[in-house]
């Protein structure tokens, strides 16, 4: 139980980082419990709600089943390392705006996965949103925000000028 | 109209689309979660939980888990002797069971240790001798079987409530109609599912201060106070719950728990802080989710489709305590008459105890279950009638400003504008019964309450309380006990203090859910936090206002009745350019008055029903939905897709726009989640323990199965509702199960009288079909309950006065009997 604690250096959020840990643990306890970075959250620590997910080297993963130890010299990055020089990232400001974020609890794990699929394509149809995103679950959204702040993020990333419909947040008349 | 009085100018925040006061800090996971806290020398709580559904403890021998190094502390029943439910009439629970578990999963023990490895592997170390009983596994085996009891109280054997009311003669109704239909139907029990463990921590500063603080994902801090305070026998001065950001409730966090009184008490005695965070199997066990909820229905009509007369039976299986039941129980059989017109109504509810984790509230606490009986058994006397279903609601409405047979006050009543939204936005007419094959259409309305009209533990004082300060930099803040959990609580507060006091949401500081520093609201939980806490916010900015605009009109020379409160200004109505900064003012007010600090607060009405049973149902407001589904249905696999939903919600007034938008979407989301996969499943031979407690194994829909929205937010503004508005949260879930068992039929010809409507459940149909034999799948027989006499209420319009009336004096009221489907 009392295993010697490991070193490890690896980058995170753009920055490099050295810490120590037990062995055992997930890169999810590393993040929360020994980087004091709280921002990714956890649903069953069993691989089965996304809610964990974390980028590592720009890949969707879910770090409670990722060993700290795996991310020797590798890139992960957390909703922490979204927002930069005070600015949200588009898709952050998408979804407060939107109101994609309800309890915000899933939120940080949809936002990074999210953010793969526009880095990897930026003009996803409704569809390969719903595919990218099927491994992240919401109970409070029922997901329709969630994609419209997708689009709305991709929009503006790719420089339109882009608002919510009236529709999506109004309703319809 | 709260709000009414202020002057003349147009409604600047309410109604439009804001984001929320907290979408920031949820989306740059700066939010602090329960489980995202951590203290200085914070040990690590677990629970041992048993293993039988149903047993008596004989011993329990701590001694090899107490010598383990790290462990601090180790607590059983013994330690926790005073009972505890959120309901004064079910105070049921232990902590810690004491003598007997009543469901696998219920807490035995728990360990405080340095490490969560070392107080799990501790509890393998913790001696229990069980002597097993025999299990009752669900609501009909409760009926069953008077033996073995479950508890020792309730209304006979494993019968937890019996409720039998009765609001006019329903024999004489159903005489008097040209078609009486019966139907059973059955409702599964569902959960929760937040996506945020259940999670608490809890600090201990010792003597002299002897003051106890827990941080927990609750719905309910003020209940948690309150029952922390019994259990450890401390004064309520001495506790301090903070509700931290729940990561989704839904009614599951809404109960005083186990895990909570167990990290205090390990705090008290560690003087340590204690937390603990529950595994996702554990969610399961805590439960509190929706009633699996059997339910026979009977309705005389009309040719034209007027309710004559109805009686409604429902059969709860309550799972191990008491929790909410006995008002889940009433609320099975409440809100079956505040959509259409039922002028004689008969309800009789009994809620069984077994073996299984306790049922509560679920959103839409007790009424899903009758809205979908309801909504299908109509469906199915529409169609006998040779009448379009949605015809035959829309000319038996129940009207505004008027009371029900079992006297609940209707006031605002959209459901018309909701029904022709979704009837012209989904084509309604040019599909239902026309789609091709596999295809198919179905419609379902429903209602739900604002708030309850009375608090859980009866007491005279206010449901809702805010306390409001003025900054003489111009900002305010809010306190206020109520929970952000999710829904948007925060937000509505600085909303509404924005609107009155002429300011930007962003300018008001909110600080909620925290015994130390808010009045007491009563928790997120039946819809009621916009309603009431914006009430009492109103009432504070207002009050505010009022001080800051006698010093401005002073300054101003202009008199007060003149003055308006709006861009950060105080300025003349005639004469715009005359006026104050809003901080300017404030600082005026300030040295003529003292801090600027006021109170709001709100009660709901007294009810007009006055009879035992009357306190459940009534509301501030009740909003309304109307919901069309389509369905797409394979013959072969009898796997049901759905993929559009149109609804309708009448919402009363939206104060924010993107918040209700969510609220709906999301209540679509769970009802579609309900009507097609979501079941809490038991191996009832297999010693009733849960067959599926994970995520993965217990279906909910992602984003492959979720349909596509199609939202009409109507607006039918209601006299007790802050700006007009109502509830938007839960109702609109409810019309979405029977919706889709009705588009099912409307597809493949074939009555899913049950949820989830699962394949299997659709296949065989569909062979029943084939052969000739009933083409349904539902339940076949009610039990026989042995009901106590019914209470006897008049209905309004024959002569009633709200009160109960003895079988003597019965034809002493007055027995005209209203018209079916006349307008009163």
């Amino acid at each position: 139980m009392a295993d010697a604690k490991v070193k490890l250096a690896f980058e995170l959020n753009g920055e490099p980082v050295e810490v120590a840990f037990a062995p055992h643990k997930t890169l999810l306890e590393v993040l929360r419990e020994d980087l004091g970075l709280t921002g990714t959250k956890h649903g069953c620590e069993l691989g089965e709600c996304g809610t964990c997910a974390v980028l590592v080297d720009g890949k969707p993963v879910l770090s409670c089943l990722v060993l700290g130890l795996a991310c020797a010299g590798r890139h992960v990055k957390t909703v922490e390392g979204m927002a930069g020089g005070g600015t949200l990232h588009p898709l952050q400001d998408a979804f407060a705006e939107l109101g994609a974020a309800q309890c915000g609890y899933c939120t940080p794990a949809f936002l990074l996965t999210a953010e793969a699929l526009l880095l990897e394509n930026p003009r996803p149809t409704r569809d390969e949103i719903k595919q990218a995103l099927s491994g992240n679950l919401c109970r409070c959204t029922g997901y329709v925000k969630i994609y419209e702040a997708v689009e709305l993020a991709a929009a503006r990333l790719r420089g339109e000028d882009a608002k919510p419909a009236p529709e999506s947040l109004y309703g319809w008349r | 109209m709260a709000g009414g009085k202020r002057p003349t100018t147009a409604l600047r925040v309410v109604g439009t689309a804001v984001r929320k006061v907290d979408a920031t800090a949820k989306v740059t996971g700066v939010t602090r979660f329960a489980d995202d806290l951590f203290l200085p020398r914070m040990l690590y709580a677990k629970l041992l939980r048993s293993p039988h559904p149903h047993a008596r403890i004989t011993r329990i021998d701590t001694s090899r888990a107490q010598a383990v190094a790290g462990v601090k502390a180790v607590l059983t029943g013994r330690d926790l002797p005073i009972p505890f439910g959120i309901l004064p009439v079910s105070q049921d629970e232990h902590a810690l069971a004491r003598d007997k578990v009543r469901f696998v999963g219920d807490p035995v023990a728990g360990v405080a240790a340095v490490s969560e490895e070392i107080a799990t592997a501790a509890l393998d170390l913790i001696d229990v001798t069980y002597e097993p009983l025999r299990p009752i596994t669900d609501a009909e085996d409760a009926v069953a079987h008077p033996e073995p009891r479950i508890h020792d109280y309730g209304d006979g054997g494993n019968i937890h409530k019996l409720v039998n009311l009765e609001f006019g003669d329903v024999d004489e109704g159903f005489a008097a109609a040209d078609l009486v239909r019966e139907d059973l139907l059955f409702f599964e029990g569902s959960t929760h599912l937040p996506m945020e463990q259940h999670a608490a921590v809890a600090d201990w500063s010792p003597l002299p201060d002897g003051k106890l603080t827990l941080w927990s994902s609750t719905q309910t801090p003020h209940y948690v106070h309150r029952a922390l305070a019994q259990v450890l026998e401390l004064a309520p001065a001495k506790i301090r719950v903070v509700a931290t950001p729940n990561g989704g409730g839904f009614g599951g966090k809404s109960d005083p728990f186990s895990h909570e009184i167990v990290v205090a008490k390990l705090a008290i005695l560690t003087g340590r802080p204690v937390k603990i965070t529950l595994t996702r199997e554990e969610v399961f066990y805590c439960h509190r989710g929706r009633h699996p909820t059997l339910m026979w229905v009977k309705t005389g009509v009309k040719r034209d489709g007027a309710i004559t007369a109805m009686h409604f039976k429902s059969l709860l299986d309550g799972g191990g305590y008491g929790s909410y039941g006995v008002a889940s129980t009433y609320y099975t059989g409440a809100l079956q008459t505040v959509t259409y017109d039922v002028p004689r109504y008969k309800f009789q509810g009994a809620r069984a105890f077994t073996n299984k984790p306790p049922c509560g509230p679920k959103r839409g606490h007790g009424t899903p279950q009758p809205r979908f009986a309801l909504e299908v058994h109509l469906d199915k006397i529409a169609e006998q009638l040779g009448m379009d279903p949605a015809e035959l609601r829309l000319k038996h409405l129940v009207p505004p400003d008027s009371l029900t047979a079992n006297w609940l006050k209707i006031g605002s009543m959209g459901l018309e504008q909701c029904i022709r939204k979704v009837i012209d936005g989904s084509g309604w007419t040019q599909k239902f019964r026309k789609l091709p094959p596999g295809q198919g259409i179905g419609l379902a309305c429903s209602s739900y309450i604002t708030g309850a009209g009375l608090p859980i533990y009866w007491n005279p004082m206010p449901h809702s309380g805010v306390q409001l300060k003025c900054d003489r930099g111009g900002g305010v803040t809010v306190f206020c006990g109520s929970t952000e959990i999710g829904q948007g609580s925060d937000s509505i507060l600085a909303l509404l203090a924005a609107e009155v006091l002429g300011l930007d949401p962003f300018d008001i500081a909110v600080v909620t859910g925290d015994t130390d520093l808010t009045p007491v609201d009563l928790g997120s939980y039946s819809s009621r936090v916009t309603l009431m806490t914006g009430n009492a916010c109103i009432q504070a900015a207002e009050r505010a206002r009022d001080l800051i605009a006698q010093q401005a009109a002073r300054k101003l020379q202009v008199p007060v009745e003149r003055l308006a409160f709006a861009d950060r200004r105080v300025f003349d109505v005639q004469d715009p350019a005359r006026g104050l900064g809003f901080a300017e003012a404030v600082q005026a007010a300030e040295a003529a008055e003292g801090t600027i600090g006021t109170v709001g607060s709100y009660t709901p009405a007294a009810s007009p029903g006055k009879y035992r049973g009357a306190g459940v149902g009534p509301s501030p407001a009740y909003s309304y939905s109307a919901c069309v589904a389509l369905v797409d249905v394979d013959p072969a696999s009898g796997i049901v897709r759905v993929p559009k939903v149109w609804i309708a919600h009448d919402v009363g007034r939206s104060i924010n726009a993107t918040t209700v938008m969510g609220q709906i979407e999301g209540s679509v989301y769970m009802g579609l989640g309900e009507a097609l996969m979501e079941e809490m499943a038991y191996r009832g031979n297999r010693n009733v323990v849960h067959k599926i407690p994970s995520l993965l194994e217990y279906k909910s829909p992602t984003t492959l199965e979720m349909c596509d929205v199609v939202t009409y937010v109507v607006e039918d503004p209601d006299p007790n509702g802050p700006f007009g508005a109502k509830e938007c949260g839960q109702g609109p879930l409810l019309p979405v199960p029977p919706a889709v068992a009705n588009a099912v039929y409307d597809a493949v010809g074939v009555r899913i009288d049950e949820v989830p409507i699962t394949p299997e459940k659709v296949f065989k149909a569909l062979r029943r079909k084939e052969k000739g034999e009933a083409p349904r799948f539902g339940p076949t027989a009610f039990p026989d309950i042995v009901w106590p006499d019914p209470i006897r209420v008049a209905p309004p319009w024959e002569g009633g006065d709200g009160k109960a009336v003895g079988p003597s004096d019965r034809r002493t009221v007055g027995q005209k009997t209203r018209p079916a489907g006349s307008k009163r």
